[in-house]
C-alpha cells in the first residue's frame, strides 16, 4: 500500500517551538502525516469537534464510573483520581513493532539469565563485567535469594520495559520494571472504551488486539507452579488492599483471570503451604501474583512492622510450596544503578549485542562522572538509584536555579545515590484539546509475560502523555495521562 | 471465597440497608413536626434511638437537640458512624474489597450511589433539599438491590448479601418497636385520640408500610394490628418473620451448598421457630417489650455466629 501524504490542516495542530522534535504523526517537521496514522488523519478531519469534546467527557465518566481510579498518597484517604484518557490513538506500524518486539523479547531473556546467575554462581562479575560492590552493596540485591531457584527457571513473570523514541527509527529503554509493574489495566480498558466509542475507527484500521492479556497472564503464572502442584494450579493475586494506589488493577487482574484477590490477612502458613482463609476453611495457594514489594512480603524475614504480607512465606518458596510472580529480589535488575550496565549484561548472556540501546548514564558514584554531571547540571537529568514515580528527579533545562543548587548539594554529599543521563529529545504524538490537535511528550511501557518456555509481548502496552505543554514527565502521579496504543498489522 | 469476601458482603449489604432505614426514620421524624405543633424534641430524640446514634450526639451537641443539628448528625457527620454518608463510603469500601465477587452491573450501583450521595451531602442539606435528597438515599439504595437481583448468581456470593440486609432490617424494624413499643401498649391506649393515630402512622411511615398496612388490615389501624404486622406478618418484606425466615433460608442454600451444618444454623432456625410459633396474643401476654428486647439480642448473636462460622475475619 502506498501511504497518502498529504499536509495537515494548519489550524489544526498547535506549532511547538522548536521543531527538532520528532512528532509520531506528522514528522519532525510537523508537515508529513507519517503512514500509520493516515487512516485515522482522515477519520479525524472529517469528525466534528465538537462531538470528540463530547466523547472525551463520556470516556471520563465512563472510567469514574467502572471506577478506574488511582489514590494519591499523602492526600485525604478518599482522594481518588482519575488518570486523563487521550482521545488520540498512539500508532505504531507493524514493522516498527517487529523490531521493538525482538529487542525486548531479548532484553527480558537477558534479565532472567542475570538474575539465575546473580543469585548464585555470579558469574558476571568473576567474568569482570561487573564490578561485585554493584551487587553487595545494592540495597535491591536479596541475600535470602542466594541459591534459591524458582520454578521454571522464571524470576520475572511479568515485566514493564519503558521506551522513549526520539527518530523513526530510535527507540531508547529508559527503565526496566522488573518488579511489579503496573498500568496493565489501563492498556486494557483504554483499548476497551476506544472500541466502544469508535468502532468506526477499527474497522477502518487492522489493529491488534490486547484483550486477551489476562487470559495469558493466567496461563503463565499456572506455567509456573510449583512442580508437586495437580495440572490445575490454585492462583491468587494478594494486594496492599483498597488504599493502594493500584488497587484497582489488582482488583481487575484478579477478576478477569477469575482468581481470588487476597491481602496479607487472609493468608497464613497451613502444613508448609501459603493457604488462604475461605469460608469453608484454609484452601493452599500454588501461585502468588504478589503486588506487595519484598520489603512487605513477610515480616519474618523482611521487614518485621509488615502488616501486608504472610508470615513466613519466604520459608515456604525457599522449600518449593509456592511460586512467587515475580520472584523476590528481582530489583536487583532494575535498578538504575544496575541499569547503565545493561548493554553489557544483554552482551553477556545472550552473545548478542543489545538490540534496543540504553540512555547514556553516568553513574555518580565514579568520580570522573560526577565531576562532568557537577559541570552540566542543567543540561542533563539526574534520577536518585533507587526512586521511582518521576520523584526525587531533577529536569535540568527545566529546573530553577534554587533546584539545581539543592541538587548540587545532594549529588556532593551522596553520590552513588545519583545516576545521571542527557535530556533526550523524546518524541511526541497529538493529544485533543479545546484547540485541536497539539503535540505533548509520550513514553511506552510494554507488558511482557515470562513463561518456562515462551516469552509473550503485549502488542502495544501503555503510552503514557505528558499532557502540559513542553513537559517530558509522563508519570500519572504528576499529572500525566494515559493513550491507547495501536500495534497495526502489517 | 474468601472469608473475607463473606464478611465484605455481608457488610456492604448492612449499610446500604441501614442508609436507607435512616433516610426513612427522617422523613418519619419530618413528617411527625409538620403535623405536630409545639415542641419535638423527644420526637427526636427517639428516631436517634431508633437509629441507635444519640448517645454518640449527646456527645458532640453537649445534648442539646434540634431539628437541624439532628437531621445534619444523622445525614452526614463524620463522626456518626451510621450517618448516611459513612455508611454509603462503608457500603462502597466493602464493595471495593468484593469486586471481584460483583458484577459490573451491582458494582457500578453501588459506585453511582457513592458518587452521588457525596456530592448530594457535600453541604449541610438545605430545607427545601430534604425531600429530593432522602429520596435519593432510597433510590441509590434501590437500584443496587435491584442490580443486585437482576445480574448476580444465585450463590454463595447471593446468599451473604442477602443474610446483610435482613439481619440489618431484622435490626431496624425490631429498634423501631423497641422504642416506640409504649405506643402499642393496651394501658396506654386513648383509642383514636390524635396523638397516638400520629404516632402510628410514624411507625409505619418509617417502614414504608402505610398502604401496605392498610391494604392488609384496612383503615382503621389498631395497635395490636400493627405489632401483628411489623413482627409475625409474612407478606410484609421488613417483618421480623419475614427478615428472620430470609435468614434462614439463605443459610439454608450454605449448608446445602457447602454440605456444613454449622452453629449458626441451629441459631436460625430457633429463633425462626420462635417467630413463626408466637401469636400476638402470646407476645403482648409475655410483654411486648420484653419480646423485642430478646429479639434484638438474638439477632445480634446470630449475626455474630454467621461470622465467626464463615470465616469473616481471622
Amino acid at each position: 500500500m502506498v501511504p497518502i501524504v498529504r499536509p495537515m490542516l494548519a489550524s489544526k495542530i498547535e506549532p511547538m517551538e522548536k521543531r527538532n522534535i520528532f512528532d509520531e504523526m506528522t514528522g519532525v517537521n510537523g508537515d508529513d502525516i507519517r503512514a500509520p496514522y493516515t487512516d485515522f488523519n482522515a477519520w479525524f478531519d472529517g469528525e466534528d469537534p465538537a462531538r470528540l469534546r463530547k466523547k472525551q467527557r463520556e470516556a471520563e465518566d465512563l472510567f469514574r464510573l467502572t471506577g478506574i481510579t488511582f489514590n494519591v498518597y499523602g492526600r485525604a484517604a478518599a482522594s481518588e483520581r482519575l488518570i486523563p484518557f487521550d482521545i488520540v490513538p498512539r500508532v505504531i506500524s507493524g514493522r516498527e513493532w517487529a523490531r521493538l518486539s525482538r529487542g525486548i523479547e531479548q532484553r527480558v531473556r537477558a534479565i532472567n539469565a542475570f538474575l539465575y546467575d546473580i543469585y548464585h554462581r555470579q558469574e558476571i562479575v568473576r567474568a569482570g563485567r561487573l564490578p561485585a560492590e554493584m551487587i553487595a552493596k545494592n540495597a535491591a540485591f536479596l541475600p535470602q535469594m542466594m541459591g534459591v531457584s524458582p520454578a521454571g527457571g522464571v524470576y520475572t513473570h511479568i515485566v514493564g520495559i519503558d521506551l522513549v523514541r526520539t527518530g523513526p527509527d530510535e527507540f531508547y529503554v529508559l527503565e526496566d520494571n522488573a518488579r511489579t509493574p503496573s498500568g496493565v489495566s489501563y492498556m486494557l480498558e483504554n483499548r476497551e472504551t476506544m472500541l466502544q466509542m469508535f468502532p468506526e475507527l477499527f474497522a477502518r484500521n487492522r489493529v491488534l488486539p490486547v484483550s486477551n492479556y489476562p487470559k495469558m497472564l493466567r496461563r503463565s503464572l499456572a506455567a509456573c507452579a510449583p512442580a508437586a502442584t495437580s495440572d490445575k494450579p490454585t492462583v491468587a493475586v494478594l494486594t496492599p488492599g483498597i488504599y493502594n494506589s493500584a488497587y484497582y488493577e489488582h482488583s481487575f487482574l484478579a477478576d478477569k483471570m477469575g482468581v481470588e484477590l487476597v491481602e496479607g490477612h487472609d493468608l497464613r502458613v497451613v502444613d508448609g503451604r501459603v493457604a488462604m482463609r475461605t469460608t469453608e476453611g484454609y484452601k493452599a495457594i500454588d501461585v502468588l501474583y504478589r503486588r506487595v514489594d519484598d520489603d512487605y512480603l513477610d515480616p519474618l524475614n523482611f521487614n518485621p512492622d509488615s502488616q501486608l504480607g504472610v508470615p513466613g512465606i519466604m520459608d515456604v518458596y525457599k522449600a518449593g510450596g509456592i511460586t512467587i510472580a515475580n520472584a523476590p529480589g528481582t530489583g536487583i535488575a532494575d535498578d538504575k544503578a544496575i541499569y547503565s550496565y545493561m548493554p553489557d549484561i544483554v552482551e553477556f548472556y545472550t552473545g548478542e549485542k543489545a538490540i534496543l540501546q540504553n540512555v547514556p548514564t553516568w553513574r555518580c558514584s565514579e568520580p570522573d562522572s560526577l565531576a562532568y554531571v557537577l559541570d552540566n547540571l542543567s543540561e542533563l537529568v539526574v534520577k536518585e538509584v533507587h526512586g521511582s514515580g518521576g520523584y526525587g528527579m531533577l529536569i535540568g533545562p527545566t529546573a530553577t536555579k534554587k533546584d539545581i543548587e539543592t541538587f548540587r548539594r545532594k549529588l556532593k554529599a551522596r553520590p552513588s545515590n545519583y545516576i545521571a543521563q542527557p535530556t533526550l529529545s523524546l518524541s511526541t504524538v497529538p493529544i485533543f484539546t479545546r484547540s485541536g490537535l497539539a503535540p505533548r511528550h509520550v513514553d511506552l511501557r510494554p507488558f511482557v509475560l515470562v513463561s518456562p518456555d515462551r516469552i509473550d509481548i503485549t502488542p502495544g502496552g501503555l503510552t503514557r502523555v505528558a499532557l502540559k505543554k513542553g513537559s517530558l514527565v509522563v508519570n500519572s502521579s504528576q499529572g500525566g495521562g494515559t493513550k491507547d496504543t495501536w500495534v497495526l498489522e502489517e | 471465597m474468601l472469608g473475607k469476601t463473606a464478611g465484605g458482603l455481608f457488610w456492604m449489604f448492612r449499610y446500604l440497608e441501614r442508609s436507607e432505614n435512616t433516610a426513612r426514620l427522617i422523613e418519619a421524624g419530618l413528617r411527625i413536626a409538620l403535623t405536630r405543633s409545639g415542641s419535638t424534641d423527644e420526637e427526636w430524640i427517639s428516631v436517634m434511638q431508633t437509629a441507635a446514634v444519640l448517645d454518640g450526639y449527646n456527645v458532640a451537641y453537649d445534648g442539646v437537640v434540634t431539628r437541624d443539628q439532628v437531621i445534619d448528625w444523622m445525614l452526614r457527620d463524620r463522626d456518626n458512624p451510621s450517618s448516611v454518608l459513612n455508611a454509603v463510603e462503608y457500603a462502597r469500601n466493602n464493595a471495593k474489597t468484593v469486586r471481584t465477587a460483583l458484577t459490573r452491573e451491582v458494582w457500578e450501583a453501588v459506585n453511582e450511589c457513592w458518587m452521588s450521595l457525596k456530592s448530594a451531602l457535600a453541604r449541610k442539606v438545605a430545607e427545601r433539599d430534604l425531600p429530593h435528597v432522602l429520596q435519593l438515599i432510597r433510590q441509590r439504595s434501590a437500584y443496587v438491590r435491584g442490580a443486585l437481583h437482576g445480574t448476580m448468581l444465585r450463590n454463595d456470593i447471593y446468599n451473604f448479601a442477602r443474610i446483610g440486609t435482613f439481619s440489618e432490617r431484622a435490626d431496624n424494624t425490631a429498634r423501631i418497636l423497641d422504642v416506640k413499643y409504649y405506643v402499642l401498649l393496651p394501658s396506654a391506649m386513648a383509642v383514636g385520640s390524635s396523638l397516638d393515630n400520629v404516632q402510628w402512622q410514624t411507625i409505619l411511615r418509617s417502614v414504608s408500610a402505610e398502604g401496605g398496612f392498610q391494604m392488609a388490615y384496612g383503615q382503621d389501624p389498631r395497635p395490636r394490628e400493627i405489632a401483628q404486622f411489623l413482627i409475625l406478618d409474612r407478606r410484609m418484606p421488613r417483618s421480623l418473620a419475614f427478615c428472620i425466615e430470609k435468614i434462614r433460608a439463605n443459610l439454608g442454600y450454605l449448608m446445602s451448598d457447602y454440605q456444613t451444618r454449622l452453629p449458626c444454623h441451629d441459631l436460625a432456625e430457633k429463633l425462626a421457630l420462635q417467630t413463626m410459633q408466637s401469636s400476638i396474643d402470646e407476645i403482648f401476654d409475655t410483654g411486648l417489650h420484653e419480646y423485642i428486647q430478646l429479639f434484638l439480642k438474638d439477632n445480634a448473636l446470630l449475626g455474630q455466629q454467621i461470622e465467626v462460622d464463615y470465616r469473616f475475619t481471622q
